[in-house]
């Protein structure tokens, strides 16, 4: 009978505790300066698992970033890893370093946000580990519960992530960024070792340069397509762009057409955005495209063909030739 | 000259509406076109393209999956591939089949046939995991170019332009390498009538999981499959002053 209380009793205390077992190690993206906002974001997501969160920053050059990141509220530990082998990030020679800090503070949850870095870093980590990656969520119910969406947006999973450390990248636009304010997190140095990857050389980056918010965070974006029908046209979205400090993003045919280049790209397999504002210019609003926009708040659409799919997703439509539309709702913001 | 492995996936066709399940286990996807994935089109033609400049010897063409997954790898080989491989996995085994199991397939096979370069594409259009790739390189601890747009060879290595967030990225790699392809890579061939009968003649071997000795047991459960949320209809203005009224009313100016 004492051995079925004390049964009973453990039971309960491993239950009612589960959330302070999970800890979870976020990694963070930075240009060396600064962190970007998705990382930002992937700390609000940590918050909801619960538990402890480490953040692991690693690069040629750290500092401002990791200052930053002791300053944001709900972290313990910043973990810095500051070498030339981490030149570009390349995920061969941080995953090495991953495993050697997993190794050492055996977290539950891995995080950072799915974009280009987190992408090609996370499954390569989680091979390391034999589990299985959860890719782009939107959503976290519980511990290993997740909400992340299939078939470009069309249908909303909902897993459970079996394996015993869950190694997730999460959408930038479906949790708010955390502020880095309001803590005051400890500096630590990484596990140390030679990470240096013999495998990979960084050549160098070719970023496309640019006054105008980033396009995955900016409030207003303003999107053109085919029916622009050349990259010279495209100075009618930058003129209307000014308006609302807006982003100014493209349709797959507008980049491909080489109106604009590759990493303006919104959709299934370009960026994801989530604005206030959505305007959609010259776009038919193929699967793909919506993709990328269609959790936008409001949506405009400005297209000539009536038939156009986008006017299904639009709050908004005007059935217009954008050459004359888009001049006129510029003069008259 | 370097053997090449690629990985192609049965897909449902990109243009077709999806429908989810009623009892919300999955979509749809008896009676519904289906065909191969396009970043997997692109990383096959990347590879024809490497055969045709005298830069790969062999194309051997992978896919995971039903029966039917045999029209995919048809395909493969009518596009150039010289001969294919089907491990024939089905039913509940693939429901819960995931890229994991994939590159752990894949790594076996690169290893089983002596491959220098495999290239899958970045992303299949229904999971849209975007796993693979990096999780073979992981296994096979052979470097990754993932994202690519434009692939140069040369000793030993290759130089990878990747497409990333703010633009471009070159990176050299050491061959053996896994390669994921990016859309802008290249623009695939069509299949000719020709090439099409021709690749009925190709030798495609069928492999078991348990031949390959790869444990396939579910990682995750499937908890639902649902409808994303309906956007409210919208309306069609006027004109651009009634649009300027509606972007004032959202206070958006």
């Amino acid at each position: 009978m004492f051995a079925n209380i004390s049964k009973s009793v453990i039971s309960h205390a491993k239950f009612g505790s589960i959330s302070r077992l999970e800890s979870t190690l976020v990694i963070a993206e930075h240009n060396n300066d600064s962190v970007s906002t998705i990382t930002q974001v992937a700390l609000t997501a940590a918050k909801k698992i619960g538990g402890e969160i480490t953040v692991l920053i690693a690069g040629p050059k750290c500092g401002p970033a990791a200052e930053a990141l002791t300053k944001a509220n709900g972290i313990s530990k910043v973990l810095i890893a500051e070498s030339d082998a981490f030149n570009g990030l390349t995920p061969e020679s941080l995953t090495p370093l991953i495993l050697a800090t997993q190794k050492q503070f055996n977290f539950s949850h891995i995080l950072a946000g799915a974009s280009a870095f987190g992408k090609a870093l996370l499954p390569r980590v989680a091979a390391k580990l034999d589990v299985s990656p959860v890719s782009d969520v939107i959503g976290i119910n519980s511990s290993d519960t997740f909400v992340r969406t299939i078939y470009a947006g069309n249908a909303i999973q909902t897993i459970k992530a079996k394996d015993n450390v869950k190694v997730v990248s999460i959408r930038g636009t479906s949790f708010e960024p955390a502020p880095l304010d309001g803590g005051n997190a400890t500096k630590e140095n990484a596990p140390a070792g030679d990470y240096k990857s013999k495998q990979i050389e960084f050549i160098k980056q070719e970023l496309s340069k640019s006054d105008r918010p980033e396009l995955t965070s900016a409030k207003v974006v303003v999107s053109g397509g085919r029916g622009l029908k050349s990259g010279e046209n495209f100075k009618l979205l930058y003129t209307l762009a000014d308006k609302f400090n807006a982003a100014v993003g493209a349709s797959r045919a507008a980049v491909d057409a080489g109106y604009v280049p590759n990493d303006l790209q919104v959709g299934q397999t370009g960026k994801i955005v989530a604005p206030e504002l959505y305007i959609a210019v010259g776009i038919s609003g193929a699967i793909q495209h919506l993709a990328g926009m269609k959790d936008s708040k409001t949506i405009v659409a400005i297209n000539k063909d009536p038939e156009a799919p986008i006017f299904q997703v639009a709050d908004y439509g005007l059935v217009a030739d954008l050459f004359k539309a888009v001049p006129e709702l510029t003069e008259k913001l | 000259m370097a053997r090449v492995l690629v990985g192609v996936k049965r897909v449902i066709d990109y243009a077709v509406k999806i429908r989810v399940k009623p009892d919300k286990s999955g979509v749809v996807t008896d009676g519904i076109k289906h065909s191969m994935n396009p970043f997997d089109e692109i990383a096959i033609e990347e590879a024809v393209r490497m055969k045709e400049k005298k830069l790969a010897s062999e194309i051997i063409a992978v896919t995971c999956g039903p029966t039917q997954a045999q029209e995919t790898l048809r395909t493969a080989l009518a596009m150039g591939a010289d001969r294919g491989i089907h491990v024939e996995i089905s039913g509940p085994e693939y429901d819960t089949l995931q890229p994991i199991h994939v590159s752990k397939i894949l790594a076996k096979l690169a290893q089983n046939e002596k491959a220098d370069i495999v290239i899958v594409g970045k992303q299949a259009i229904d999971d849209d995991c975007n796993q693979t790739a990096q999780m073979t390189a992981g296994i096979l601890d052979w470097p990754a170019g993932t994202f690519c747009s434009k692939i140069e060879h040369g000793q030993g290595e290759l130089t990878v332009t990747r497409e990333v967030d703010g633009g471009l990225e070159v990176v050299k790699i050491k061959t053996p390498a896994v390669l994921s392809a990016d859309l802008r890579l290249n623009e695939p061939r069509y299949a000719t009538l020709p090439n099409i009968m021709k690749a009925k003649k190709k030798p495609v071997q069928k492999i078991t999981t348990k031949e390959l000795d790869i444990d396939t047991t579910s990682r995750i459960e499937v908890i639902s499959v649902e409808d994303p949320p309906v956007r409210q209809a919208g309306s069609i203005l006027p004109d651009v002053d009634s649009l300027v009224v509606k972007l004032k009313e959202g206070g958006h100016i």
